[in-house]
């Protein structure tokens, strides 16, 4: 019986979020290790098996992967979430490469002074809203289907609720002047593996807090102020 | 309506459509970027490599990248952008998997593509450090330069030394050529730019680099006067960063 995939990182969100996302709507289980001692950081280090000296690293068949997209990319194509052929790969990967950028900036939110949060909150929201939300509406209107590539559930799907939902934690309306973005939304939010994933008690990880910050800094001695983008 | 134009490089049909010259019949790549390495740079060197010709728009005011997003032409208002087989593809990485998978550069298999994509990644982290340096303020650059060469010798280039030592292969994965090993030479190539001796320690991919390097394609790509940008001149910078301002 084939082991479960592995996470190593921390109580967080953070890099690993998206993981968790594919592998949930995915329907495939998986088990945590979470980051919470300089000491057991260490010791990850001096193992040697974090490749570039990070997380997130995902044990998975026999593979012990790290850098975010090499797991996503890998996780994507062994669950047939990767479109039918080349030209399919390339949409998804531009139109993740696009939610990938757009939830990037809110990666060092949770480290950010409480200012720099008014700021940046409002810098992620005019990207959502003026850059990316129009490309997705536009592209969900030009082919009139219920997923974003090749009339089939992909991981560009998937990435896209995670950023709308993201999105909708920092303002609520966020998808107001985008129907089809909220149409979206609840056909996605439905399928069964991912409303699992949203509903409470499921791997999926809470808006990151003081705890995680102050856990964070504390195991990568990280302890320069982080600034906005 | 069609219309044979006479350009320097010979007759070049184009497509006029409504009032808008819609270049390119040739069925080349044609990359739109400014006339600097920044994330273009990957792009073309792996093109190189698979031996692909491809023609460059080269964006040289805030205008003419203002012009290709009044036009539709990127998804995101962004470049690079690769008109390539009736795409116009945007983000870096989507491009190169592309090219990759089309040109076999990309493993024979799941497991393959996984190695290949996280020694890419990493390498990706490294360049973006690089390619911001030659962007970088005066008196950052000292610093910036510190901590490039830093990350290098102790975090990357370790890592690769390692990979071709375990299993002696002449490739990073699969004892073939890979997007992985044309992004390693890139990048050791870049390195040396800035600091010639980074490679002394580094028995292995000094050999790795000699060898790639001779390969035709690359070979070819290394001469004069072809589309390998060099770094940017300090005199160049600002009209550099007004286009992208």
């Amino acid at each position: 019986m084939a082991a479960k995939p592995v996470l190593y990182y921390f109580n967080g969100r953070g890099k690993m979020e998206s993981i968790r996302w594919l592998l949930a709507a995915a329907g495939v289980e998986f088990e945590e290790v979470f980051l919470e001692t300089r000491e057991q950081y260490e010791k990850l280090l001096q193992s040697g098996i974090l490749m570039f000296q990070q997380v997130p690293m995902v044990e998975i068949d026999g593979m012990k992967l790290v850098q975010t997209r090499a797991i996503l990319n890998y996780i994507a194509g062994k669950y047939n979430l990767y479109g039918k052929d080349l030209k399919e790969r390339a949409l998804i990967d531009m139109y993740v490469g696009g939610t990938d950028d757009l939830m990037g900036f809110l990666l060092s939110f949770p480290f950010l002074s409480a200012e720099d949060k008014v700021k940046q909150c409002a810098f992620v929201v005019e990207k959502a809203t003026s850059r990316y939300f129009p490309a997705y509406e536009k592209v969900l209107k030009d082919h009139g289907q219920d997923f974003l590539v090749g009339n089939r559930l992909s991981w560009a799907d998937i990435h896209l609720l995670e950023a709308i939902l993201m999105l909708e934690e920092k303002k609520s309306d966020a998808l107001s002047g985008f129907p089809l973005l909220q149409a979206f939304k609840k056909r996605i939010s439905s399928i069964p593996t991912i409303k699992k994933f949203l509903a409470p008690g499921s791997k999926r990880k809470p808006i990151s807090d003081d705890k995680y910050v102050e856990t964070v800094r504390r195991v990568l001695r990280m302890y320069y102020d982080v600034k906005p983008h | 309506m069609w219309v044979v134009c006479d350009f320097s490089s010979g007759p070049v049909v184009l497509l006029w459509k409504g009032n808008q010259i819609r270049g390119n019949m040739s069925g080349k790549p044609v990359l739109h970027y400014a006339n600097i390495r920044g994330r273009m740079e990957p792009i073309r060197w792996l093109l190189a490599a698979a031996g692909v010709e491809f023609e460059e728009r080269i964006l040289k005011t805030k205008d003419d990248l203002q012009k290709l997003r009044t036009d539709g032409f990127l998804l995101f208002q962004q470049v690079p952008m690769v008109e390539i087989d009736g795409m116009k593809l945007v983000q870096t990485r989507a491009i190169l998997n592309y090219i990759a998978g089309k040109y076999n550069l990309y493993g024979k298999d799941l497991k393959e593509r996984a190695l290949i994509d996280m020694y890419v990644e990493g390498l990706a982290d490294l360049n973006e450090l690089i390619l911001h340096h030659e962007f970088k303020p005066a008196n950052e650059m000292e610093k910036d330069l510190a901590n490039i060469l830093d990350k290098a010798t102790n975090r990357y280039l370790p890592v690769f030394e390692k990979v071709l030592k375990d299993h002696g292969h002449d490739f990073l994965v699969g004892n073939k050529l890979s997007k992985a090993d044309v992004h390693l030479l890139e990048n050791i190539l870049w390195l040396e730019e800035l600091k010639p001796d980074v490679l002394a320690k580094f028995p292995l991919l000094q050999s790795f680099k000699a060898r790639m390097s001779n390969m035709p394609n690359i070979k070819k790509f290394l001469q004069p006067g072809s589309p390998k940008k060099p770094i940017v001149q300090e005199k160049d910078v600002p009209a550099v960063l007004a286009i992208f301002s």
